[in-house]
């Protein structure tokens, strides 16, 4: 893909109309790179210039600072605003509701203002807009999907509903689990726990969670989340699942539904 | 008779008031004891959160079976205490009724208004006592609710069943009177004298009145508290968006300076200070103002995910621990008229790592908090102190910390590599 930088905008003079903020997982995570190539190629089809930071992009410092070292967040996030403060950016999307939540709550006290969206509320819009033309009878159509909220998109920052209204523009029969919306259960990888092993209990939270999306008897489970994409294929895996059904990121089921 | 039974209601109406004055100022000292914090802002928005929250009673309708009997007894509560008006003129003027006479039928319909209410307390309260003492259900019957707190609970259910007795008992017992549903009672006292019945009218009154004076003694040495303090802790609880983690402005001042020199100032007097808290003297007031408001309900326990697969944290320890510390060391205080150190802290005295480890961050107990208490946030402050106090991280965090320092990111891969994924 070309894929064109901060930096490459800045050196032709020019700036793009969006920031793609693709968060560690998304770089780095090789399931997580096919979420962000399937968000980019989304963009680029709908002709909506963007770029990424590139090497200059760093951690926000989420997991950092939610477990609890506050400094190690801090050097990060002094970093990271300086970066886009002398880009002078203005507009963000990420991929990553961890980093959204971060970029949007959490940075503007550290002198970091910037309009942060996470992609399923982009993607929704740019439907909404015209934007983004689905094709008729798309492969998803009248397939039976779960969407799991993931915490820092829902809970946290309270969407719950963009992520429902693009699977409906997909024409999906939506099942929702008993825990949904503001009684979601987290998959587990949130406050840093994706960095250790778990405490000691009587299971792991994404079999739990694993567990409830499989039995709506969903051949897709939707997620918004690197982490949670993870955290609930471990699950589905555990109950020997995965050949039957597919943990799949909101972008990418849109991407292979464009026209 | 009349006039020494005057003199002693006011005697024990002014003790009553004194003594529940003198407890509510020992918790509000108590509450202070925690850092002070400012939150004025949004002044309409906090009213909001009162009126839907505290006085609407918006997120227990999540679950509506306890909701609609919480209601029987939350606006059972509220409308009896009018007729309290009535009882504390009649006690302080030796007169029966006082209000009677200047109502005339609409004190009958008044009255029987009050006694339907006070049935459906009476069933609010009786199906609370089986859920918890039959039926046993789940959210009653954690750990941290064995012992001292299961007794709390049922102690507020006898004394709230007594006082609605009383209440049908005395309306029941007076002869001049023809209540909705006090009249059905009048059969119990048949073959008794006038005398009798007037006697007994006169022992339920009083008990009655006795009754919610040791009731209001009783509140603040009880998880009951929160009839009162969800009121305030409505308004103080937060409005920003619930992902947002609490800036460490000091921590940001550091960093500032390690990384732009020019702008330290040359010398720092300011007294060495200790990041994250570690009892709670270290938290918020309103972590304690939370802590006071808990009424361990245990909705937030219920749905935290950490807690559902087996993991030793439930928030509502957290709260019912913070308020334990806070009154134990407020008791120091009161003693010794200072704080001394007693060897003991909130953090592993208390709380145990184990159970700040297990935090996944959620917000799941905020978000089912009905009177907007935040346990995450004290998880919070906890952890903090316990990594940058203590250095206390799991070997896995402390690579991870490692990594983010040395290579921007979680895992150790090549800051290089980051944007290797537009050429694959």
């Amino acid at each position: 893909m070309n894929i064109k930088s901060m930096a490459a905008f800045a050196a032709e003079g020019s700036s793009p109309e969006i920031l793609f903020w693709v968060g560690c997982a998304g770089s780095f995570d090789q399931r997580a790179q096919r979420v962000t190539k399937a968000f980019a190629s989304i963009l680029e089809k709908v002709g909506l210039s963007f770029a990424i930071l590139g090497k200059e992009e760093m951690c926000t410092g989420d997991p950092a600072r939610r477990s609890g070292n506050e400094f190690l967040f801090q050097m990060m996030a002094y970093n990271n605003i300086q970066t886009m403060n002398a880009y002078n950016i203005k507009r963000i999307v990420t991929t990553c509701p961890h980093c959204f939540n971060v970029l949007k709550n959490e940075y503007p006290a550290l002198g970091g203002n910037y309009e942060v969206v996470h992609h399923t509320t982009l993607i929704q819009e740019l439907i909404n807009d015209g934007r983004i033309q689905l094709k008729e009878g798309g492969s998803f159509k009248g397939k039976r999907i779960t969407y799991h909220d993931s915490c820092y998109l829902g809970r946290a920052n309270n969407v719950y509903e963009a992520p429902r209204a693009v699977l409906e523009a997909l024409d999906v029969e939506l099942v929702e689990m008993k825990r949904c919306r503001t009684n979601g259960l987290c998959c587990g990888a949130g406050g840093a726990q994706m960095f250790k092993e778990d405490e000691p209990g009587t299971t792991r939270i994404n079999f739990e969670r694993s567990e409830e999306a499989l039995a709506t008897g969903a051949s897709i489970i939707a997620s918004n989340c690197p982490f949670c994409t993870t955290m609930l294929s471990d699950g589905v895996k555990k109950f020997e699942q995965e050949d039957n059904v597919q943990i799949m990121d909101i972008a990418e089921l849109v991407a292979a539904s464009l026209k | 008779m009349v006039l020494v039974q005057q003199v002693l209601f006011l005697l024990v109406s002014i003790f009553a008031i004194a003594l529940f004055a003198r407890k509510i100022s020992s918790i509000r000292k108590a509450i202070f004891l925690g850092k002070k914090e400012s939150i004025n802002d949004r002044k309409a928005d906090r009213w909001k959160q009162v009126l839907f929250l505290a006085l609407g009673q918006k997120k227990m309708f999540k679950k509506p079976i306890p909701a609609i009997l919480h209601a029987f007894v939350y606006v059972g509560f509220i409308l009896i205490n009018i007729e309290v008006v009535e009882i504390l003129v009649d006690g302080l003027c030796g007169t029966e009724r006082a209000f009677k006479p200047y109502l005339g039928g609409l004190y009958t319909v008044a009255i029987s208004f009050f006694e339907i209410l006070a049935a459906l307390v009476l069933v609010g309260v009786i199906a609370f006592w089986i859920r918890r003492n039959i039926l046993k259900l789940k959210r009653f019957t954690s750990p941290e609710l064995q012992g001292a707190p299961l007794q709390d609970a049922n102690r507020i259910l006898y004394i709230e069943i007594v006082l609605m007795s009383m209440l049908l008992l005395m309306n029941a017992a007076d002869p001049e009177a023809n209540f909705l549903i006090s009249q059905h009672l009048k059969p119990l006292f048949s073959n008794w004298s006038e005398s009798t019945t007037h006697l007994f009218m006169r022992i339920t009154w009083w008990g009655h009145i006795l009754g919610i004076f040791a009731f209001l003694n009783y509140l603040p040495y009880s998880k009951h508290l929160h009839i009162i303090m969800a009121f305030p802790n409505a308004y103080y609880s937060r409005l920003d968006p619930q992902g947002t983690v609490a800036n460490m402005p000091e921590i940001q001042q550091e960093v500032l300076y390690m990384m732009e020199p020019a702008t330290a100032p040359a010398t720092t007097d300011a007294a060495p200070m200790s990041f994250g808290a570690k009892d709670v003297t270290d938290l918020s007031w309103k972590h304690l103002l939370d802590a006071f408001s808990c009424t361990e309900c245990g909705r937030c326990t219920e749905q935290c995910p950490a807690n559902i697969t087996g993991k030793k944290l439930s928030p509502r320890k957290i709260m019912m621990d913070t308020r334990d510390r806070a009154e134990e060391i407020s008791a120091q205080m009161d003693k010794q008229g200072n704080i001394t150190p007693d060897g003991k802290s909130l953090l592993h005295n208390y709380i145990s790592v184990e159970e700040l480890r297990a935090c996944t961050t959620c917000n799941a107990c905020v978000e089912a908090c009905p009177v907007g208490i935040e346990p995450l946030s004290i998880i919070m402050q906890l952890r903090r102190n316990l990594i940058m106090e203590e250095s206390n991280a799991p070997q896995e965090w402390n690579m991870m910390f490692g990594n983010i320092e040395n290579n921007m990111a979680p895992w150790k891969l090549s800051p290089d590599d980051r944007d290797a994924w537009t050429q694959s």
